[in-house]
């Protein structure tokens, strides 16, 4: 009915990326945004077996290669996304304050319609983190967006592990209300969830010597295996990255001192709208930020968010990336790039790399995606014009040498699309009540409610 | 992560000189911050920007030319460069000149903090029929949303209230002023009615989702909130034929004052604008009949399937403040461009509209951003600037007073370095009724107080 009737566009779009090619590609005659080495002008670009062969002018193209003409548009590496819940069945396991044995590769649904949306905005690759409900919260998964693909598929081979942190007012749970019987759960204070991931380390340190003392042989008793605790062990031994929803700078930098205390670098704060109040000490301890340019105000840890924390910390020399967290978002990230070099006066190569190769480096996959290098993966956008202009548009989002969103494709396929939903409707099965057909069913809208912060898809009243 | 330091480092060094000169520059042409995170309401006087493109929107662009701000007015506008006695001369070579750009959507001043700061929320009244409730009553002329709003060329805006059936009315207001009243453009219009519609879903089952309701349910269910809403235009229509009739002979009895439906009068009989909020094709439609059953001056906020209604938006009149450029499209199977191209379908299909952000404060600075992916996305540029000038003015009434540069209009000007809805662009002088506008805000403010940190 409806449900068959969506599911069959769906395979219809997934279509798309199946049309995509293999081999040899060759994108001629581009201006190239590299995000490492400067523009390149009137260059082309040999992609072959996924990876990007050659770089330079007048290439020639074997016979079979697919030749894509870039004459006046404009390519850059493919957009990184480093806090997104995109394809995600689920987003918070808010039972307990510890839930580090939740991994989002459990939760992925590889047909959400958002990954094409994404693609649409020139994203190639997101990490994909458990809600914030929680001080120590689930294991990240880093991916591409190989929509139409299987979810092993998405998963990219190699990156580091993450896992979720959080702080304030999220896993304090600020905004839930208690009816009749309900208990607050702990912690609902910032000086709690400290306590929380402390308490946390604190086991997980025992554990881990408990582990060492039977790898060393001290002991022939193996100590029991401890699903929670696992994971945080990983971190001690710096195998796992922690990536730390925050907003307010004492919690951000309580964390820091934390880590430190454990003898730990924390990956990147997340959000960190206020990380241009302590930007030297993060970049002493040598975390990441990743952060949403300009949101503010939408809850009051957000009040002293500023468009020029992206520039404070770039001055500081800490690596910096610009988010979405949002689907909707997800589709703009060049224009909020573009904004650095308004806020402040960032550099127009240095606020690409925010949404490229610098959320490359803070997912670990910097040695495979996040510029336009020979070697590196052809995950890349070819844009109308300059991706910084308001007015460009994505032409094509390849993905490891495949074309995984083409626009003219996209345009030419939708009469196609339009003929074929009148069809289904015309089906006695999807004919409306009263005229022999029978209630349609309504699908089940994915449960919006526990997204992060500054998701407000569609929904700005 | 070391060498992308050092790089960062040497970048920075050049940046910083360039940075540096404008901020010294710009700082000796406007009034000093005071440091507060009040709005600084600037400081009056004629002044001639010389030499500068501007772009008066109404008319073709003059690329040499002079503009001259008298009196909170407009005094001229023209190429040459003709300075009048007494006139400080600002020098808009390398400059473009635009009018002020206008939101026709929001709740500026009726929403600080919606997210543990409940207290400073005052967009929804409790109850369904506030029509009484008047945003100019409501809004805080010291939100720091105005000043972080207008310092991206963002002079004027309407704010809206939002709760019930009849939210109450809204209010176009100019950033800048220390009272309601002198912020305000027209303090009364635009009454919103949040449209009934078909509604297939009510409620929400935890960890199953939203309940969904049967089609003709949620129709019958519309249907009689629509004739509920009839009922209260018909009792002040009555409630305004008995005040008249009492007027003329007071032998008749004294109908009570009705707050509620003294409010409405103006409204019922298609004096004012109605925004009615609604969204897809079939409620468009049933709110288009409601407008023309009766006879009132519509406007449709919202209006994500708006270009489907083309023809009998067109025949009416109605226009449509179109606020979902950052919206996800509202069906899986829509278009993935199916909102960011809505400006250019109504764009072909002759509809009038205007883009809005439709945002409750902190993100209407956004508007030139909007207007410029619906460029992105098939409208021409020049209808992108105008769906965030003259248009929103003819929606809202005040074409004669904004929306343009046009000597006699009021002096809301904003120059800048690039074209006005380039993410790249900044603003470098702007004047809301003729007051050159300090380019100061809560965010240059932390800015300057945490740049240095060491």
């Amino acid at each position: 009915m409806r449900k068959a009737l969506v599911a069959t566009i769906t395979a219809a779009l997934l279509a798309l990326g199946v049309s995509a090619q293999t081999g040899e590609v060759l994108i001629k005659n581009a201006t190239i945004l590299t995000a490492s080495r400067g523009t390149i002008e009137n260059s082309d670009i040999l992609i072959r077996d996924g990876k990007i062969a050659r770089i330079a002018s007048n290439i020639s193209a074997g016979s079979g290669a697919r030749v894509i003409d870039a004459t006046g548009k404009f390519v850059t590496p493919g957009i990184i996304d480093a806090h997104s819940h995109t394809m995600m069945n689920a987003v918070n396991e808010g039972s307990l304050s510890v839930t580090s044995m939740t991994r989002i590769r459990d939760v992925l649904n590889p047909r959400d319609v958002a990954i094409y949306r994404g693609l649409a905005g020139g994203v190639t690759a997101a990490l994909l983190l458990h809600g914030s409900a929680n001080a120590i919260g689930g294991q990240s998964s880093t991916v591409k967006f190989k929509y139409g693909r299987d979810m092993e598929d998405f998963l990219v081979e190699g990156a580091p592990e993450g896992i979720k942190f959080a702080m304030g007012e999220n896993p304090k749970r600020s905004s839930q209300t208690f009816t009749g019987g309900q208990t607050p759960r702990y912690p609902r204070t910032r000086m709690g969830v400290l306590e929380t991931m402390r308490d946390a380390f604190v086991r997980a340190r025992d554990y881990k010597q408990s582990l060492d003392d039977f790898r060393a042989k001290k002991t022939r008793v193996p100590p029991r295996r401890d699903m929670e605790l696992e994971p945080l062990v990983e971190i001690l031994e710096g195998r796992r990255l922690v990536h730390a929803h925050g907003y307010r700078s004492d919690e951000q930098l309580n964390l820091l001192r934390l880590a430190e205390e454990f003898g730990f670098r924390v990956g990147t704060l997340q959000h960190g709208l206020e990380a241009y109040k302590f930007a030297p000490e993060i970049a002493k301890h040598g975390a990441g930020v990743s952060i949403f340019i300009d949101s503010w105000s939408y809850k009051l840890e957000a009040y002293d968010s500023i468009p020029y924390n992206a520039f404070i910390l770039w001055k500081n020399g800490v690596n910096v990336s610009i988010n979405s967290d949002s689907n909707e978002r997800m589709r703009r990230l060049n224009l909020d790039a573009a904004k650095v070099m308004k806020y402040g006066g960032v550099p127009e190569q240095d606020a690409l790399q925010m949404i490229t190769l610098n959320p490359a480096k803070q997912l670990g996959i910097d040695r495979r995606t996040g510029s336009v290098d020979v070697n590196k993966d052809a995950d890349l956008v070819i844009w109308s014009e300059h991706p910084f202009s308001p007015y460009a548009h994505v032409e094509k989002t390849i993905v490891e040498g495949e074309i995984f969103f083409d626009r003219a494709e996209d345009i030419a396929r939708r009469s196609q699309l339009e003929a074929e939903r009148k069809q289904l409707e015309a089906l006695d099965i999807n004919k409306a009540p009263g005229t022999g057909g029978t209630q349609p069913r309504i699908p089940q809208e994915r449960i919006r409610g526990d997204l992060d912060d500054a998701d407000r898809d569609g929904g700005h009243r | 992560m070391r060498f992308c330091a050092r790089a960062a480092n040497n970048m920075f060094k050049q940046v910083f000189v360039i940075t540096a000169a404008f901020l010294l520059t710009a700082a000796s042409l406007i009034a000093q911050s005071d440091g507060s995170q009040q709005n600084q309401t600037g400081r009056a006087g004629t002044f001639a920007i010389v030499g500068a493109r501007i772009v008066p929107v109404t008319g073709p662009v003059i690329e040499n030319g002079t503009i001259v701000i008298r009196d909170g007015k407009i005094a001229s506008v023209g190429p040459g460069a003709s300075v009048p006695s007494g006139a400080e001369r600002i020098d808009g070579s390398g400059l473009s000149v635009y009018p002020g750009m206008i939101d026709a959507f929001t709740r500026m001043g009726l929403a600080e903090i919606p997210q543990g700061a409940n207290a400073t929320m005052d967009v929804n009244e409790t109850g369904s029929m506030n029509a009484n409730a008047k945003a100019i009553t409501g809004i805080n002329p010291h939100s720091s949303h105005i000043n972080v709003t207008r310092v991206n060329g963002i002079t004027t805006v309407l704010s809206a209230p939002g709760g019930g059936t009849v939210a109450g009315q809204s209010a176009v207001i100019n950033l800048n002023g220390s009272t309601q009243a002198d912020m305000s453009v027209v303090p009364q219009m635009g009454l919103v009615i949040n449209f009934p519609r078909i509604a297939l879903f009510s409620g929400f089952t935890p960890g199953v989702g939203p309940n969904a309701v049967d089609f003709n349910t949620a129709q019958r269910r519309r249907n009689e909130q629509v004739d509920e809403l009839k009922k209260i235009f018909t009792d002040a229509e009555n409630y305004a034929r008995a005040k008249d009739a009492y007027a003329k002979d007071r032998s008749l009895p004294y109908p009570a004052t009705d707050l509620r439906l003294e409010a409405m009068v103006p409204y019922v009989r298609g004096e004012n604008s109605i925004f009615f909020t609604v969204e897809r094709e079939r409620d468009i439609r049933a709110a288009l009949q409601f407008i023309s059953d009766l006879n009132l001056k519509g406007v449709i906020v919202g209006g994500q399937d708006a270009h489907l209604v083309a023809t009998e938006l067109k025949r009416q009149n109605v226009p449509v403040v179109f606020t979902h450029i950052y919206s996800l499209p509202p069906r899986p199977d829509d278009p993935y461009d199916y909102l960011f191209a809505g400006p250019a379908k109504m764009h072909q299909a002759g509809i009038k509209f205007a883009v809005s952000t439709g945002d409750q404060g902190g993100e209407v600075r956004d508007l030139p951003y909007h207007a410029g992916l619906a460029g992105a996305y098939g409208l021409p540029r020049e209808e992108a600037l105008k769906a965030v000038t003259i248009y929103p003015a003819e929606i809202l009434g005040i074409a004669d007073r904004a929306g343009s540069l046009e000597a006699g209009k009021i002096a809301n000007v904003v120059v800048t370095d690039g074209d006005i809805l380039d993410p790249r662009t900044n603003i470098r002088h702007m004047f809301i009724g003729g007051r050159l506008i300090p380019l100061t805000s809560r965010h240059t403010e932390l800015f300057d107080s945490f740049k240095d940190r060491r």
